[in-house]
């Protein structure tokens, strides 16, 4: 075992997929020489050599579009875009070509690739460094979209995804890169060193996308997250004094539905989170899977808590994110308490 | 009085000619015996930025060839060519008419633009990856590839190799370095050059062909294209097959008015040849080039297919509401099978009955093959496909979601 943050235990992934298997390449905006943005290439140049780790012009439609062809190709591209919000001119590329590829050509063509982008707010980013489009990505069908919430899953992920032979968009939310985030910025911040999710065995490991992890057990609520939303909950849980079954969810498409049944049945009670505005948010599939599944087991209407329907501030950062109070609030809702 | 101002005005470019006018085509130059000279395939990008302004050709209309661009074909090898051609043009005519009759939903022809495809084609190693577009098919004919399971394709029936997913004529035929064809236009361009990439990596001296209409190329893939193929030195040949009408947009509206397509690939640094589309050698010359060029490390080639469009762009479209209906035949640059046809003539390994017989003879085997085709469905009778198969390669496996929503189509039935 050995103890790393997110960005190391993502680091270490393509380092090992690198080292078994030459068809991985790793490339985006910035990740060659330099590292990356937030470090998660840096050495990979160093030690694989240039031509398996390296610099894309700045061009997200190019870097998904040739990473189709190197995966058709037999290649495994993991291709970065810097931030989730840079995404949207290889969204074509994405929802038309990868995530089509395999249905359009029975089968004789497919791109098995990943594209890595970090995602979610909390860093001061404003409108182009804070955004959560998971749900633009869940409405494709042929795409996976999954999220990790510490570096255990984040690093055994990203082997999955490596190795999937279907496209992954891999979100990381950023703001979890160093530590758990519980949702209050003035409380000073944690490190992955002190959290048991930062202990990570070292060589290769995968964990499967349609597996919810379960935070916490309890009996009261049901509380549905992803991501960064994921601590905001433990925290949020732990100051309203209810005991929830907390599901980190990991993987939006494919969904363990099963898991999640199983666990609003139970407890009867459900709450959504996350940090994406609101209307159309993929808050609203759930909401829709767990009553169309469990609707005679709630004891009480189905709530969301998310960010507001606006574009993501930059003052007004933490009124804007669905912070511990918001999601308390929430709790109280859904456990008719208001 | 006229207004004079050296105000700027919105400029909406229009086509020289509407329906109702005479097209006259006689200001364009049809250069008669001047090519560009054939430089090295290794040569310095520089050296071919003025073939990206003038017009590569190498058929006379008399059926000479001539100039250092006349590629060392043998007479057999032409008169595949030829074949080829022709069977791809009698396989249109086919298929156009059977979308008439209902027998499929969508047809696309590639009339006039025959030698943009099979010369290409011809002048590639069949392993070659090519990223075509939906008129392309005489790369698929001059490859060999079975004219019946491309018809079965296009009738969606249960010879279809694609079980039904694609429309008509967006084929995949990976055996036959044909990438599956997609509808939305342009996006291949950069695909192709991930592939090349792929090729260098695995120090492969394959290539990649990608083709897209001049329409497309105001997609940003197509640039993207250029400035990864460029940045990476990609061994591929970026096509750009200029065939005058984007469904009814003259080519004016892709920029095409102040500047060459072939020029767009000067300032990324690329090599750039403009070529007569309807002169199947100097296609083929231009091709082997560029296909040179890439193999052995000089990177990509950007080529304009100087052509016309001679139908309307699909069986949903009606051209002579956008364009003079005899335009096709005053165009310039003649046809691309008479093209050849007069060559093989004129150096004495063709005669007008052969090709009389052998027009008869490509019509003959085509509808032998599409009778057999037709035997396996069509879309207006039974498709033969099973509607189950619309679950499968979704992804590689079947996941829950998708196992309960065939559970709940199998209520439906």
């Amino acid at each position: 075992m050995a103890r790393m943050n997110m960005i190391e235990a993502i680091r270490d992934a393509m380092d090992i997929k690198m080292t078994q298997d030459s068809n991985v390449l790793v490339f985006g905006e910035d990740v060659g020489y330099f590292g990356g943005v937030f470090r998660a290439t840096a050495g990979l140049q160093e030690k694989h050599g240039l031509h398996r780790c390296f610099d894309t012009p700045i061009s997200e439609g190019g870097i998904v579009g040739i990473a189709i062809g190197m995966a058709a190709n037999g290649l495994r591209p993991v291709a970065e875009i810097q931030f989730a919000d840079y995404i949207y001119p290889g969204y074509d590329q994405i929802a038309s070509e990868a995530a089509r590829l395999r249905y359009r050509s029975n089968g004789e063509f497919s791109a098995p690739l990943t594209i890595r982008t970090p995602v979610g707010g909390g860093i001061y980013g404003g409108t182009t460094h804070s955004q959560s489009p998971e749900a633009l990505f869940t409405h494709i069908a042929g795409l996976k979209t999954v999220i990790p919430s510490n570096p255990y899953d984040a690093k055994g992920m990203l082997i999955t995804a490596i190795e999937d032979n279907d496209p992954v968009l891999f979100l990381e939310p950023k703001r979890l890169y160093n530590g758990p985030f519980y949702g209050d910025p003035h409380i000073p911040s944690v490190s992955w060193a002190k959290h048991e999710l930062g202990e990570v065995p070292e060589g290769h490991y995968k964990v499967p996308f349609e597996s919810v992890r379960k935070i916490n057990e309890g009996s009261d609520l049901t509380i549905l997250a992803y991501g960064t939303m994921v601590w905001v909950a433990e925290a949020a849980a732990k100051e309203a004094g209810v005991n929830a079954d907390i599901l980190d969810l990991r993987s939006l498409l494919p969904l363990d539905i099963e898991a999640i049944s199983e666990s609003v049945k139970k407890t009867g009670r459900c709450l959504i989170l996350h940090e994406a505005t609101r209307t159309s948010g993929f808050g609203a599939e759930l909401s829709a899977q767990v009553a169309e599944a469990c609707f005679f087991s709630l004891e009480a209407p189905i709530v969301r808590v998310t960010g507001w329907d606006t574009p993501y501030p930059h003052a007004q950062e933490w009124a804007y994110f669905p912070g511990p109070k918001r999601v308390m609030n929430g709790i109280r809702k859904v456990m008719g308490d208001s | 009085m006229t207004k004079k101002s050296n105000q700027s005005r919105l400029y909406v470019p229009e086509p020289p000619f509407r329906p109702g006018d005479t097209p006259d085509y006689s200001h364009i130059s049809v250069p008669a015996d001047h090519s560009p000279p054939r430089p090295d395939p290794l040569c310095d990008d520089h050296e071919t930025v003025e073939h990206a302004t003038s017009l590569i050709r190498v058929l006379r209309f008399n059926g000479e060839a001539v100039g250092d661009w006349a590629p060392s074909l043998t007479a057999d090898q032409k008169r595949k060519g030829l074949r080829d051609m022709m069977m791809t043009r009698a396989m249109d005519d086919r298929m156009f008419n059977m979308q008439r009759q209902g027998k499929m939903s969508f047809y696309m022809k590639s009339r006039g633009e025959e030698a943009v495809s099979v010369a290409h084609s011809m002048a590639l190693r069949k392993d070659d990856m090519t990223f075509p577009t939906y008129r392309q098919q005489g790369i698929l004919i001059n490859r060999g590839a079975s004219i019946k399971e491309m018809m079965c394709q296009c009738l969606s029936n249960a010879g279809d190799r694609l079980q039904g997913k694609s429309i008509p004529v967006l084929y995949s035929f990976r055996d036959f370095g044909f990438f599956s064809v997609s509808g939305n236009l342009g996006t291949q361009m950069i695909q192709a050059v991930g592939w090349g990439m792929a090729e260098a990596y695995k120090d492969s001296d394959g290539i990649a062909s990608a083709f897209t209409g001049e329409g497309a190329t105001a997609e940003g893939d197509f640039h993207y294209a250029l400035n990864f193929a460029s940045t990476y030195r990609a061994p591929v040949i970026l096509n750009v097959v200029n065939n005058q009408w984007a469904i009814s947009s003259f080519q004016g509206i892709a920029a095409g008015e102040g500047e060459t397509f072939a020029a767009r690939g000067s300032g990324f640094g690329l090599a750039t040849l403009r070529v007569d589309g309807n002169d199947f050698l100097a296609v083929y010359a231009a091709t082997e080039w560029a296909a040179e060029r890439a193999r052995k490390g000089g990177g990509a080639t950007l080529i304009e297919h100087f052509t016309y469009r001679k139908e309307g762009h699909s069986t949903s479209d009606d051209p002579t509401k956008y364009r003079p209906e005899n335009e096709p035949e005053v165009w310039p640059f003649g046809d691309p099978i008479d093209r050849l046809k007069t060559h093989l003539i004129q150096s004495g390994e063709w005669d007008e009955e052969r090709h009389v017989a052998q027009e008869e003879e490509c019509k003959v085997e085509i509808r032998q093959i599409y009778k057999e085709a037709e035997k396996m469905g069509t879309l207006s009778s039974a498709t033969n496909v099973n509607d189950f198969t619309m679950f499968e390669q979704v992804y590689e496996e079947l996941p829950g979601h998708l196992q309960a929503q065939i559970e709940a189509f199998k209520e439906e039935l």
